[in-house]
């Protein structure tokens, strides 16, 4: 039961941030791909930035485990690329879809149930693919520091620079 | 810099860094109650709600499908965040004054019309070809792009430019002399 409100809790949170970020809107999500209007990159970003220096510091005390998804490379490329193409058309993902519903887009009911189909689609394929496309190359779960054999810390001391420059260069260009 | 938007939303900055820190105690928290950290993702909601579903109208169906069996149906953390989400976007649109009931979104209305039925039609196939490419893989901007990055996780960088790699490319095909500014 713990486990159910806590799930609750963080979604409520989680779902009035994306609101007031104004991250739901249809228009934001598709304005990001047209490279006019970064509010979600912008709301992305700092999340990320922000969530990477706790998650390793809480890792680091031995509080947390983290919990990479496996780097399968037909999986993560072919299933990107085909996010990707039905993301630009249907203007939401799947939490924010969610999310656009709660603020009266009733719309996003029919993407919702676009998912539904899709995720069944999915799992009736499911055998196939795995026989296939997910046999192509596994990394494992891989962290980016691993890979390159380097303190997390240094490539969050890179990172986080970077993506505040980025932000430097979306507010200069009015993005 | 401003903290408040023009429409009366927060700075996509703000919301961002709160939702970093949710990201963190939330991972704390679900250690602490699961016993196994779980990091914030939505996908997997839809695979499971799609089993219930599935379970209703062709039982056997359902109860022989491995995907199924893999990714178990069941009401668990995940489905109640999906849950949550809703919950929460509806309160703050509520109380924030910016709840409006929307059939076609005015990008789509400017570019393709005011047809309702189009739209529907269209935001189905999207959803459906999202979502297959999700599940294939294993993450949603959520799961690989916020937790995946903030885990420094290598499918998580891949993934997302993979998502806005295509995003971008079919934008800009899809709303090509679509553009009145």
């Amino acid at each position: 039961m713990n486990e159910l409100l806590l799930g609750l809790a963080t979604g409520f949170v989680f779902g009035f941030l994306l609101q007031k970020g104004r991250v739901l809107r249809f228009e934001k999500q598709v304005g990001a791909m047209l490279l006019r209007d970064m509010t979600i990159l912008k709301f992305m970003l700092s999340a990320i930035i922000v969530g990477m220096v706790g998650i390793y510091l809480l890792r680091d005390l031995g509080v947390i485990a983290l919990s990479h998804k496996s780097m399968n490379l037909g999986a993560v490329v072919v299933g990107g690329l085909l996010f990707g193409a039905g993301w630009s058309v249907m203007g939401y993902c799947p939490g924010t879809a969610v999310g656009a519903l709660g603020e009266g887009r009733w719309h996003a009911l029919f993407v919702i149930a676009g998912m539904l189909a899709g995720a069944a689609l999915y799992a009736e394929f499911y055998p196939q693919l795995s026989a296939t496309v997910l046999q192509w190359k596994e990394f494992g779960k891989l962290g980016l520091p691993e890979a390159l054999g380097v303190s997390p810390w240094l490539v969050i001391a890179i990172f986080i620079p970077v993506v505040l420059a980025l932000f430097a260069w979306f507010e200069k260009m009015k993005l | 810099m401003k903290w408040k938007t023009d429409d009366g939303g927060w700075s996509p900055y703000l919301a961002g860094a709160l939702a970093g820190l949710l990201a963190i105690a939330s991972a704390w928290a679900t250690t602490a109650v699961l016993g196994k950290t779980s990091y914030l993702g939505t996908s997997t909601t839809f695979v499971r709600a799609a089993g219930f579903v599935e379970k209703q109208v062709a039982p056997e169906h359902a109860a022989a499908n491995a995907y199924f069996t893999k990714e178990k149906i069941k009401v668990d953390w995940q489905f109640m965040v999906v849950l949550g989400i809703l919950l929460g976007a509806a309160v703050s649109a509520f109380t924030g004054k910016s709840f409006k009931a929307e059939g076609v979104p005015p990008l789509w209305a400017q570019r393709f019309g005011p047809s309702v039925a189009k739209r529907a039609v269209w935001a189905f196939a999207g959803g459906a070809v999202a979502m297959f490419g999700a599940r294939l893989a294993d993450g949603c901007p959520s799961g690989h792009g916020l937790s995946g990055l903030m885990q420094l996780s290598v499918s998580g960088f891949v993934a997302l430019a993979m998502f806005f790699g295509a995003g971008v490319l079919c934008a800009h095909f899809i709303y090509r002399g679509g553009r009145h500014e």
